[in-house]
């Protein structure tokens, strides 16, 4: 546990030689739960893009895990869920299957899923709730669902750190909630948690530190309830209530219009 | 069988079953990768190999083996790239190939030059004893590489992103993809053609992706499609005197458009006898599951979930999730329209 999760010293990460994120300071324990807040275009995902080696780093230094970003060998422990709102490709594929891909950068260059990574497999899916449908179609699950199945194929790779982008935008209540209690356990059993998100909402029981980028800069870094009830002192939600709001409200209530556990603006 | 009798004829469907196996194996990850004319192109870039094994009297099948691999090679290169004239710099290489190939068959001796068609567009007659063996080493290359790699080919072809966050060597194994086909286009020039090998990767996976549940059922498929049409292509342009390539073409062209024509009715009948049967909630506002906060009730095979006093079955359907009305009575005799408890 010497080595921080991550650390960014003087960073600026963009795409091309396009500055996005600029000359960020940034030191995240191992077993932290951190939360990333900004508004859309603030350069929140390029940051955590920088960490996954997809977005460059143009100055200074990002380490992961230890190594300098561009050179970790084990890019099989850092976990990644893309923001995407759906998984099924062009080709019908199991929830089975999509998680096993999970499983594929601890096994080298050619090894096969074995006994222990089917286990593993299994496991993953049965955190995020979705045990009875393991060999469903992906394509047949909703978009929640589908967003669980992401979580478990990074959750499949058993990572030691786990970076998450915009995980709740546009899910339904139960999938936020099963999302809320898998973070919760993976967090309890050490992971580091990093999760990019316009607002903290069912995850705020989880996240306990916050960093809020603002135009590409680092503007608040600190405990999640100082960073603001909607997303932090820069977010663009002024007419959001105080309380997050997915979590104000039971299930067998009355239902508020979807919008309100939805992120507002329609990001990807 | 009479056309079992003849050489030529034994070779070709020899011919035609292993491309028929090994055509779609590789085309599942194209269609995944939405890159369905990889193949064509490869093939325009074989003639070129062709035209130099003719002219310089070697067996042709080497020769545009050679070419087609390169090609592969190239390409995956340009594309990793990822700069704009990578579009411009794959006409070069495709339109470079298949001019290159004219061009030179066209210096060869007289005589030779006709068998362009033949290379173009698959003859039943052309297939050497030589080729077969050839053929069948690519074969097992072709599907033991699959086998071995085909979770990986489907993480790379699904997410390229996802797969290079992780770390999976991304350009290698879109590499070994692109190589893959190579192989397999150079395995279609006797009986199939190298401008219709493309059909023969893409339309059976096209077939099987409206069937399949799974991608490794989706890839299975596939290939039992791809061997049954291109060995009864082969034996029907026998008898029918047709060009081998285009009979097999259009017979899974046929057999595309038979399937979804069945897949569409399947569906629209299920939709409308559903519709009558059970009161649907298309727009129920949440989704049932583990902790949603309703009862679940164990219900036969499946779990309703007591809603406000109704219960709810999930089902599934191609465009998501919705919930009938299932009640006790409603399941053991279902009356038409008068479910509602």
């Amino acid at each position: 546990m010497s080595d921080p999760a991550l650390r960014l010293t003087g960073a600026t990460i963009g795409y091309g030689d396009v500055a996005i994120v600029r000359d960020a300071d940034l030191t995240v324990r191992q077993g932290e739960a951190v939360a990333v807040l900004g508004s859309n275009g603030s350069g929140k995902t390029t940051l955590s893009r920088g960490l996954l080696g997809l977005a460059t780093v143009l100055g200074g230094t990002v380490e992961v895990l230890g190594s300098p970003v561009g050179r970790l060998r084990e890019r099989g422990r850092v976990g990644y869920v893309p923001q995407r709102h759906t998984v099924s490709g062009a080709m019908p594929a199991t929830v089975r299957e999509v998680v096993g891909v999970g499983r594929l950068p601890r096994l080298g260059l050619w090894r096969r899923l074995g006994p222990r990574d089917r286990a593993a497999v299994a496991e993953a899916v049965d955190a995020v709730g979705l045990a009875d449908r393991l060999d469903d179609p992906v394509a047949s699950l909703s978009g929640g669902q589908q967003r669980r199945v992401l979580v478990a194929r990074a959750l499949a790779a058993e990572p030691e750190l786990l970076v998450m982008d915009e995980p709740t935008a546009g899910v339904d209540a139960a999938s936020q909630m099963a999302l809320a209690t898998v973070l919760a356990r993976v967090s309890a059993a050490g992971t580091t948690l990093l999760v990019v998100t316009h607002e903290t909402g069912a995850l705020s029981g989880v996240l306990t530190r916050a960093v809020v980028v603002d135009s590409g800069r680092l503007t608040y870094d600190g405990p999640l309830a100082g960073a603001g009830p909607a997303g932090g002192p820069d977010c663009h939600h002024p007419d959001e209530p105080a309380a997050p709001p997915v979590r104000g409200y039971r299930l067998d209530q009355p239902r508020p219009a979807p919008d309100a556990v939805r992120v507002r603006d329609g990001s990807r | 069988m009479e056309l079992l009798e003849y050489g030529f004829m034994q070779r070709a469907l020899l011919a035609s079953l292993m491309v028929g196996l090994a055509a779609p194996a590789v085309g599942v990850f194209l269609v995944q990768r939405r890159l369905s004319l990889l193949g064509d192109g490869l093939g325009h870039v074989a003639l070129t190999g062709v035209a130099v094994g003719v002219l310089t009297a070697t067996a042709p099948v080497g020769t545009a083996l050679v070419a087609a691999v390169l090609g592969a090679v190239l390409i995956e290169l340009v594309r990793a790239r990822g700069r704009t004239s990578g579009d411009v710099a794959l006409a070069v290489l495709f339109y470079g190939g298949i001019a290159g190939g004219v061009v030179l068959l066209s210096l060869a001796p007289r005589g030779q030059a006709t068998n362009l068609d033949a290379y173009l567009f698959g003859a039943i007659t052309t297939t050497q004893a030589s080729d077969v063996a050839v053929f069948a080493v690519i074969t097992v290359v072709v599907l033991a590489v699959v086998w071995m790699l085909g979770q990986r080919l489907y993480a790379v072809s699904d997410d390229e992103e996802y797969a290079r966050a992780v770390g999976l060597p991304v350009l290698a194994l879109n590499v070994v993809l692109a190589v893959l086909v190579a192989s397999t286009v150079v395995l279609s020039m006797r009986v199939v053609g190298l401008l219709l090998i493309s059909a023969l990767m893409i339309l059976p996976s096209a077939v099987a992706q409206l069937v399949g549940r799974s991608f490794r059922s989706t890839l299975l498929l596939a290939c039992a499609i791809g061997v049954v049409v291109s060995v009864a292509g082969t034996a029907g342009s026998y008898y029918t005197g047709t060009p081998s390539g285009g009979t097999i073409v259009l017979l899974a062209i046929a057999l595309f458009l038979a399937v979804t024509a069945g897949v569409t009715l399947r569906e629209a009948t299920a939709r409308r006898r559903h519709g009558r049967r059970a009161e649907v909630h298309a727009t129920h506002p949440h989704e049932h599951g583990e902790g949603c906060g309703h009862r679940a009730v164990p219900h036969g095979d499946h779990v309703d979930y007591d809603h406000d006093g109704h219960l709810h079955a999930p089902h599934r359907t191609v465009s998501g999730i919705h919930y009938d009305e299932h009640s006790e009575r409603a399941v053991a005799a279902p009356p038409v329209g008068t479910e509602r408890p």
